[in-house]
C-alpha cells in the first residue's frame, strides 16, 4: 500500500527514516563518508583532521521548558560534532521564516542562539534568511551546519563497538521529548519536565581527557536510546544488552510516559550522550562524567556483547528478557 | 516511582515465579487468555512468557482496540476524512491501520486533514477552533474510553458546539468474551480480565462468564506483579475446579465499577450489534448514539455510502484476535507485514498482539 508520498513517520528517527536515507541519499551521493553513517563526517584536510555536519530544526512549539528551536540548533549541532570527540569551532545558521511569525518570537530565538554559542564556545561565521509566504512554513525553521577539529588519536565512531565494553550514559533519558510533548499538548503535571539540552562538548572534552580511548559516542535524539543503540549494533555488528534495573529514568518523565503509554527508551534527548568505553577505561570515564554538572548522574546501563550481532536486548526487572527495537512508526500514547 | 515500583519489586516477582514453577499441575497445558491490549505488551515487555512453566500458556485474546475495529469501519473513517472541510481527529494508532485500500495515515499525506489525540475534548476544542469546519472524532476503544467520549459530546452540546461529531465503533467487552466462548474455536481455561475496562465496568461484570461458562475471571493490574498474581490466582482456581470471579486490582477496580461513568455512556449511547474484526457481527456489543443524540453522529450528518470491503488475503488478524492462532504462524510474520508495513491492524497497533511478537520476543538470555 505505498502511496508514493512522503510520510511523517519517514522522518521520526526510526526504521522508516533509514530507509529513505538509505534508499535515497546514500545510494545518490554514494561516498564511504556518507556510507559510514555517523553523526558527523571526519577528514583529513591540510594535515589536521575537520569534523563537519548540518541538521534542521522545525520543532512545534518554538519554545518549551528548559530551551527553544535556537538553544537547540546549536546544542544538536555541536553534539554531532562533539560526537566523533572534535572540538566544534564554527557554525552556520540558515533561518526560513513563515510571514508573519512575531519579531518578538525572533529575537527571542536569535538571542538564546547567541547564548548558547557563547556558552559551548564556537561562532556563527555566515547565515542566510528567507521569508515564505504564510503556511509555506510552521513560523521558524532554522538548520545549522557546523565544523570542528578532531585532536589527533581519536577514533570514535558508530561501527568502533566491541564485545566486552560497556555502554554508559550522563543522566536521565526522555527528559526533552516529554517537555516538548507536554507543552505541545498542554499536558500538566505536577511539576513542568524540563528539556535536557544542552552542548555536550565540554562533558565529551573531559570525558576522552580521563581515557581517549572511547569506541563510541553518540547523542540518542531523535528515536530515543533505543534507536541510536540499534544503529550502533547494527554498525558495529555486535550486540547490545541493557539493564532494565539501571536505565535511568526522571520520576515525573517515568510517570508521563505511563500515563501516555510511552516507553522512554524511544522518547528524544538533547542533552545526553551514550557512550560505548571499554572495560579497562570505564571507571576512569564514568568519574570524569560525574565530575561534570552535565554528567552527575551518570551511570552505566549495559553492555556490548558477541551474541545476537545487531541486536538490542533488554534483561528485565524480573529476570526476562526482550527485544528492544528501533522506533517503528510514529510513537503515539495507548487509549485503553 | 511511588504506587508503581511495588509492583515491579524483582525479589516478589522471583518468588512468585519460583513458587509458581514448583507447583504440579493435573492438565498439561492450562490456556490462559489476556483479553486487553495493555496486558499484552505488559506481558512482553516484561518478559514473563518465558519465566512461566512450560504448563501455563498466555495466549491473547479480542484486547486491543484498533484491531478489533472493522475494516469497514477503517473504510468509513476514510471516506469521511475525503469529505471537503473536515478534520478528522482520532486517537494513536487507529491511523496507520490499513483499510481495504489506504489507510488515514496515507490520506493525511494525500492532503485529509488528520490530527491525533490525546483526549477527547481535544477534538472538541479543534472544534470550537475551527468553527467553519466539521470536525469528526473517530471513537474507537471498549468501555474504558467511551465515558471520555460520552462527555465530550455533552459537553458539545452544552457549549452548542454545531461542528462536532463522533463516529462511534466503540466496542463493549464482555459479550465479545461470551462470542469467543459460544464459538468453542479455542479452549480457554481462565480468563486474565482487563484493568482498565474493569475500572468502569466493575469486576461484578464477568459474573456470567463465571458462573455460566465455568471459566475462571481474574481482574488483573499491569504490572509484572499484578499478571504473576493474576495468574496465579487462575491456577488456584483451575486445580480447585473452581470458577468464580475474583479481583486481584482492587486498588483500582471495585466490584460495581465507576457507576457514575457508566450512567453517562448510558445517557448518550445505547448497546447495538457491532462488526469486529475477525469475529463478525456480535450483538450488543457496540454503541450506538441514542435518538436524542443523533445530531452528534457523524453516520447521521454524512451519508455514509456503501463500502465493499477488501480484507487482505493474507492476513490473518482475525484468527489471531480469537486466539486460535499465534503471530508467528502467520504467513505475513515478517515475511511482508512488520510495524512499520503493516498488513493487519494487529501489527500496526502498540496493543497489538502481532506487534508486540515482533518487538518483544525473542529468545531467553544465554
Amino acid at each position: 500500500m505505498d502511496p508514493g508520498l512522503v510520510q511523517l513517520d519517514q522522518g521520526s528517527g526510526g526504521r522508516a527514516m533509514h530507509e529513505l536515507i538509505d534508499a535515497l541519499f546514500l545510494s545518490a551521493f554514494e561516498n564511504p563518508l556518507l556510507l559510514e553513517r555517523n553523526d558527523s563526517a571526519v577528514f583529513e584536510i591540510g594535515g589536521g583532521r575537520l569534523a563537519m555536519t548540518t541538521d534542521s530544526y522545525v520543532i512545534d512549539p518554538l519554545f518549551f521548558p528548559g530551551g527553544d528551536i535556537g538553544s537547540l540548533a546549536v546544542h544538536g549541532t555541536v553534539n554531532d560534532l562533539a560526537m566523533r570527540g572534535a572540538k566544534p569551532l564554527y557554525i552556520t545558521a540558515g533561518f526560513i521564516l513563515e510571514e508573519g511569525l512575531l519579531v518578538d518570537d525572533l529575537k527571542r530565538v536569535v538571542a538564546s542562539m547567541a547564548r548558547a554559542v557563547r556558552e559551548a564556545g564556537v561562532q556563527v561565521i555566515a547565515g542566510d534568511t528567507k521569508v515564505v509566504p504564510k503556511g509555506k512554513a510552521d513560523k521558524l525553521f532554522i538548520n545549522t551546519s557546523g565544523i570542528g577539529i578532531v585532536p589527533a588519536g581519536l577514533d570514535i565512531a558508530g561501527a568502533n563497538a566491541r564485545p566486552g565494553d560497556l555502554v554508559l550514559i550522563n543522566g536521565t533519558i526522555g527528559d526533552h521529548g516529554m517537555a516538548v510533548l507536554c507543552k505541545r499538548e498542554g499536558l500538566e503535571f505536577e511539576n513542568e519536565i524540563q528539556s535536557d539540552s544542552a552542548a555536550l562538548n565540554g562533558l565529551v572534552e573531559r570525558m576522552l581527557e580521563a581515557f581517549a580511548g572511547i569506541h563510541v559516542l553518540r547523542d540518542p535524539t531523535r528515536g530515543g536510546v533505543a534507536t541510536t543503540l540499534n544503529e550502533i549494533a547494527e554498525q558495529s555488528g555486535v550486540g547490545i544488552r541493557l539493564f532494565e534495573e539501571a536505565l535511568p529514568v526522571r520520576g515525573d518523565v517515568a510517570g508521563a510516559c505511563e500515563v501516555l503509554g510511552l516507553d522512554p527508551l524511544y522518547v528524544a534527548n538533547e542533552g545526553k550522550v551514550l557512550a560505548i568505553v571499554p572495560a579497562s577505561g570505564a571507571d576512569a570515564v564514568l568519574s570524569a562524567m560525574k565530575s561534570h554538572p552535565l554528567g552527575k548522574s551518570s551511570c552505566l546501563m549495559g553492555e556490548v556483547v558477541s551474541d545476537d550481532p545487531g541486536r538490542v536486548l533488554l534483561r528485565t526487572r524480573i529476570g526476562g528478557c526482550r527485544i528492544v527495537d528501533m522506533l517503528r512508526g510514529e510513537q503515539l500514547p495507548r487509549i485503553c | 516511582m511511588k504506587y508503581l515500583d511495588e509492583y515491579r519489586d524483582p525479589q516478589l516477582a522471583k518468588e512468585l515465579i519460583e513458587r509458581l514453577r514448583r507447583r504440579t499441575f493435573s492438565k498439561k497445558e492450562i490456556r490462559l487468555m489476556e483479553i486487553c491490549g495493555t496486558h499484552t505488551v505488559a506481558i512482553f515487555r516484561s518478559g514473563l512468557k518465558e519465566l512461566l512453566p512450560p504448563e501455563i500458556r498466555l495466549i491473547s485474546g479480542p484486547g486491543c482496540p484498533v484491531c478489533v475495529t472493522a475494516n469497514e469501519d477503517i473504510d468509513r473513517a476514510i471516506w469521511l476524512s475525503g469529505k471537503p472541510g473536515v478534520i478528522i481527529t482520532t486517537f494513536g494508532d487507529l491511523a496507520r491501520v490499513p483499510g481495504s485500500s489506504s489507510s488515514l495515515h496515507i490520506e493525511r499525506s494525500r492532503g485529509a486533514d488528520v490530527r491525533i489525540v490525546y483526549a477527547t475534548l481535544d477534538a472538541l476544542r479543534i472544534a470550537r477552533e475551527n468553527p467553519d469546519r466539521e470536525v469528526i472524532f473517530i471513537g474507537i476503544g471498549f468501555e474504558t474510553t467511551a465515558p471520555t467520549i460520552a462527555a465530550a459530546v455533552q459537553q458539545a452540546r452544552k457549549l452548542g458546539v454545531e461542528n462536532f461529531s463522533v463516529f462511534s465503533a466503540h466496542k463493549l467487552l464482555p459479550p465479545a468474551m461470551r462470542a469467543l466462548l459460544d464459538a468453542r474455536e479455542v479452549n480457554i481455561d481462565g480468563f486474565i480480565c482487563p484493568g482498565h475496562v474493569s475500572i468502569v465496568i466493575g469486576a461484578g461484570a464477568y459474573r456470567e462468564v463465571a458462573e455460566n461458562y465455568r471459566i475462571p475471571c481474574v481482574v488483573t493490574g499491569f504490572e509484572p506483579l499484578d499478571i504473576l498474581q493474576g495468574v496465579t490466582l487462575l491456577i488456584d482456581q483451575v486445580e480447585s475446579g473452581r470458577a468464580e470471579v475474583e479481583n486481584q486490582y482492587r486498588r483500582a477496580v471495585t466490584w460495581e465499577g465507576n457507576v457514575a461513568a457508566r450512567k453517562l455512556i448510558d445517557e448518550i449511547f445505547e448497546p447495538a450489534d457491532s462488526t469486529w474484526r475477525g469475529m463478525g457481527v456480535i450483538p450488543k456489543s457496540g454503541l450506538r448514539f441514542r435518538p436524542a443524540w443523533k445530531k452528534f453522529d457523524a453516520a447521521e450528518r454524512f451519508a455514509m455510502p456503501d463500502i465493499k470491503v477488501r480484507e487482505h488475503p493474507g492476513c490473518k488478524c482475525g484468527e489471531v484476535l480469537r486466539g486460535i492462532m499465534l503471530p508467528t504462524e502467520c504467513g505475513l510474520f515478517r515475511k511482508g507485514c512488520s510495524p512499520q508495513e503493516p498488513k493487519g491492524p494487529c501489527m500496526v497497533s502498540s496493543e497489538g498482539t502481532c506487534g508486540a511478537y515482533y518487538r518483544y520476543q525473542s529468545a531467553p538470555l544465554r
